[in-house]
């Protein structure tokens, strides 16, 4: 593989001092971090030289463990080890049962709401599980780059919904990131390679982890990366070949009996080495021998291939509907994405289905954190030779509730994102002041058939008769694929206050309550990190204004205007020399105030010329 | 933001039902590259709230003209024209429809490699009828907007029932 090159430094207040940037793949089995080291993107070893953190925390007396040490003691303290946590984001214990996994945990008792693990440290959410993973990865990272991460792209599949991703961005909130997107793990694979290698056209990325699969096809045109369709199931992976290799081993066994947590976790760690072998070599023996379970004998790559062709066959089929909602035949490009891809089934059902030879040049395990801190070190500003555009697209529609528990579509899947859309609801009672809307998502048309995501309940809405309210309510969901909502009564334009009820996610108390338990937060610590954010924030906003005015100025504000906005830049930047944040909060957002206008009115002109230079250049090419 | 401009504006394209894909797949993408939220990651809130907007008005936009359906009903709403949930249809019109659906139920109800085949000639003859609908609207749009509303309706029928195949499809794929 060609080494990505960086050209100039960013434009940091220092010229020689580039931000450090990170991707996070967060993924089932192994996360990884990478980074720009020595002008190439790299995934970050540990001490040890490894680079895949197994994504498993045990949590002891003394505290959490996390990786290969936490992944070693799952068979002997299998109620403390948590495994495949992804699986868990943003799920209610009724998901898990839908899995089809034999989790060996205890789960705690919850109202609904996403699961808690009862540990020796007492009821874990997934989410704190995700974010020691997530410290552990910045531990590394900040030491690998020599100093505090300024900005990271933590990586999600495809399919994730918004209570999952919703879930992500949480955890990475209780380690204080600055989480500057959340990205597509089929995307930033597309980015790997796209800006590596130069490919162009449809491409089709093939992911293929531990728990999830994702299909997703995006067309590349000069440097602007678009998704197309996306498609997947949130539910198969690699996992679920070791799964179908340990029944096969309890049934060559004739073991009868009901595993115990050791035992599964055994024959589960056996099936995958026999996985992975097989990966190389025709045929494998096996031994195992825990507790009463006994056997011995060898499996065939004929035989795994027969136990997994139906799991390759639902992946197969997903491709199949993803090219059809594209409205394409055939692809490019097709790249192979996670770890399960090594094995040589999967690689044969997919260059049969695309009629084309994958690529696998970038290690499948690694390509997707090498693409998210691509992504990250170019959305922080560290200047890249190519110019790059992420189009994504909402992976589920969303919907209503209505009457009869049917949904209602607003947004279908594979929607551009960003997208709003605006609903307008009325009052069924005289003076009906508040309303419940219920946000589901999914493609089926029962409520109970989809996922739920939230209940916004409106309140503060005016005392009108019934039917005369007119409530306007708009859906927007932002470019990580995150929903919000707002709504206001259209005749009398008063908002109405939203409260979000998450079906599985945690409220803003929670992740508060959590932030202050965890001991990374002293006091001390708070106060300097809300200091220095209002110190950031108000230089983002003079950076913003001075090279603003600089540009554009003459030919969009009267010197009245520009003198104005110069002598609030001279007014924030006295405020911040203190060390009240309140007060540099406050000035940052009067500047922000004054400077709204001008700021719009620059957007405006922007987006008119924004076909003059094309033009241009499209008539040199005439000649 | 400029409320003003309409979709066609944005875009700079001419107010016509005719519209070149490929220009505005392009346009949109160089328009995405001025105003995506990607390009505003360190910019104070206030530009980050103006690139979410635009970003949401124009994949609006694209989203709108880029189907055939969509950018007539949008024409007609530019003429303050407004579609209605229940219009009168030609009783011939909706005797064929009434013929079409129970063709492709029976085509539901063949064995699953003849229904294929049946369904693929039907598709066909469905996506004949959607162009020549097309060349009706665009051919009335300037001059009798009444006409071209009709063909409108015409179109969100045949439309359904072009949906209807395809699930139909879906199913006998087994997807």
């Amino acid at each position: 593989m060609a080494l990505l090159q960086i050209t100039e430094p960013g434009q940091a207040q220092d010229p020689h001092q580039r931000k450090r940037a990170a991707g996070i793949d967060l993924g089932t089995t192994n996360s990884l971090i990478a980074g720009v080291r020595g002008g190439v993107t790299q995934t970050l070893a540990d001490h040890d030289g490894s680079h895949l953190l197994p994504s498993v925390v045990r949590y002891t007396d003394a505290g959490a463990v996390v990786g290969l040490d936490a992944m070693n003691a799952a068979q002997e303290d299998p109620l403390n080890t948590i495994i495949s946590v992804k699986r868990m984001m943003g799920r209610g214990i009724e998901d898990l049962k839908g899995l089809g996994a034999q989790l060996p945990y205890e789960f705690a008792e919850t109202d609904g709401g996403m699961v808690r693990l009862q540990t020796v440290a007492g009821a874990v959410s997934p989410v704190a599980v995700s974010a020691e993973i997530l410290k552990n990865l910045v531990q590394r990272g900040t030491e690998s780059l020599a100093g505090e991460l300024d900005g990271v792209v933590i990586t999600v599949p495809a399919y994730f919904d918004d209570a999952q991703r919703q879930a992500t961005r949480d955890a990475a909130r209780l380690v204080g990131l600055n989480v500057l997107r959340l990205l597509n793990e089929p995307t930033a694979a597309a980015v790997a390679y796209g800006l590596d290698s130069g490919i162009e056209g449809m491409i089709a990325v093939y992911d293929l982890g531990g728990g999830t699969f994702d299909i997703s096809l995006l067309r590349l045109n000069k440097g602007v990366f678009e998704v197309i369709a996306t498609g997947g199931d949130s539910a198969l992976g690699g996992d679920d070949f070791d799964r179908r290799i340990a029944e096969w081993l309890v049934e060559q066994a004739g073991y009868k009996g009901d595993l115990s947590p050791t035992q599964l976790r055994t024959l589960l760690s056996q099936a995958r080495a026999l996985k992975e072998t097989l990966s190389d070599q025709e045929r494998a023996t096996v031994q195992v021998a825990v507790d009463d379970f006994e056997f011995s004998g060898e499996l065939t790559r004929d035989t795994l291939n027969s136990l997994i062709a139906e799991l390759i066959d639902q992946s197969i089929k997903a491709c199949r509907r993803a090219l059809r909602d594209a409205g394409e035949t055939s692809v490019a490009n097709v790249v192979l994405v996670g770890g399960s891809t090594r094995v040589p089934a999967v690689r044969d059902a997919v260059a049969a289905f695309f009629g084309i030879t994958p690529l696998s040049d970038i290690d499948p395990d690694r390509v997707v954190a090498i693409g998210a801190a691509i992504q990250a070190n170019i959305l922080i500003g560290n200047k890249w030779e190519d110019e790059m555009l992420l189009l994504d697209v909402l992976p589920l529609s969303l919907g209503l509730e209505t009457v009869g528990g049917l949904v209602e579509k607003i947004i279908g899947r594979n929607t551009a994102i960003p997208v709003a859309r605006a609903r307008e609801f009325t009052t069924y009672k005289d003076g009906q002041s508040a309303m419940l809307i219920h946000v589901v998502q999914g493609e089926r048309e029962l409520v109970s058939d989809c996922r739920s995501l939230a209940r916004f309940e409106l309140r503060g809405i005016p005392p009108m008769v019934a039917g005369a309210a007119r409530i306007e309510v708009l859906f927007q969901v932002d470019a990580d694929g995150l929903l919000s909502v707002s709504a206001a009564e259209a005749t009398t334009g008063v908002k109405a206050s939203i409260e979000v009820l998450p079906s599985y996610g945690l409220n803003e108390h929670e992740i508060t309550d959590m932030l202050k338990a965890s001991i990374d937060h002293a006091r001390s610590d708070i106060d300097l990190r809300i200091l220095t954010e209002a110190r950031v924030d108000a230089g983002r906003v003079v950076d913003a204004l001075e090279s603003a005015l600089a540009v554009d100025s003459k030919r969009l504000l009267s010197d009245a205007d520009i003198k104005m906005l110069q002598q609030g830049v001279v007014t924030l930047q006295e405020i911040v020399k203190g060390t009240d944040p309140a007060a540099i909060n406050e000035g940052v957002e009067m500047l922000g105030k004054a400077s709204e206008d001008f700021a719009a009115l620059r957007m405006d002109a922007a987006v008119r010329e924004a076909f003059t230079g094309q033009q241009v250049k499209a008539l040199e090419e005439d000649f | 933001m400029d409320f003003n401009q309409n979709y066609f504006e944005i875009f700079q394209l001419p107010v016509s039902f005719e519209l070149d894909e490929d220009q505005l797949a392009a346009r949109h993408r160089q328009l995405q590259s001025t105003v995506h939220p990607d390009k505003f990651v360190g910019a104070p809130d206030h530009e980050k709230r103006l690139s979410l907007q635009w970003a949401t008005q124009i994949n609006s936009a694209y989203d709108t003209l880029r189907a055939p359906l969509p950018r007539a009903i949008y024409l007609l709403a530019l003429k303050d024209v407004n579609i209605e949930d229940n219009p009168q249809l030609d009783p011939m019109f909706l005797m064929k429809q009434i013929e079409l659906r129970e063709q492709l139920e029976d085509i539901g109800e063949q064995a699953e490699s003849a229904a294929l085949t049946s369904l693929d000639a039907f598709k066909a003859d469905v996506d004949a009828r959607m162009a020549g609908l097309q060349l009706e609207f665009a051919a009335h749009y300037e001059a009798d907007a009444g006409a071209a509303e009709q063909a409108v309706y015409k179109l969100q029928f045949i439309n359904k029932l072009r949906q209807a195949a395809d699930h139909l499809e879906e199913k006998l794929l087994d997807y």
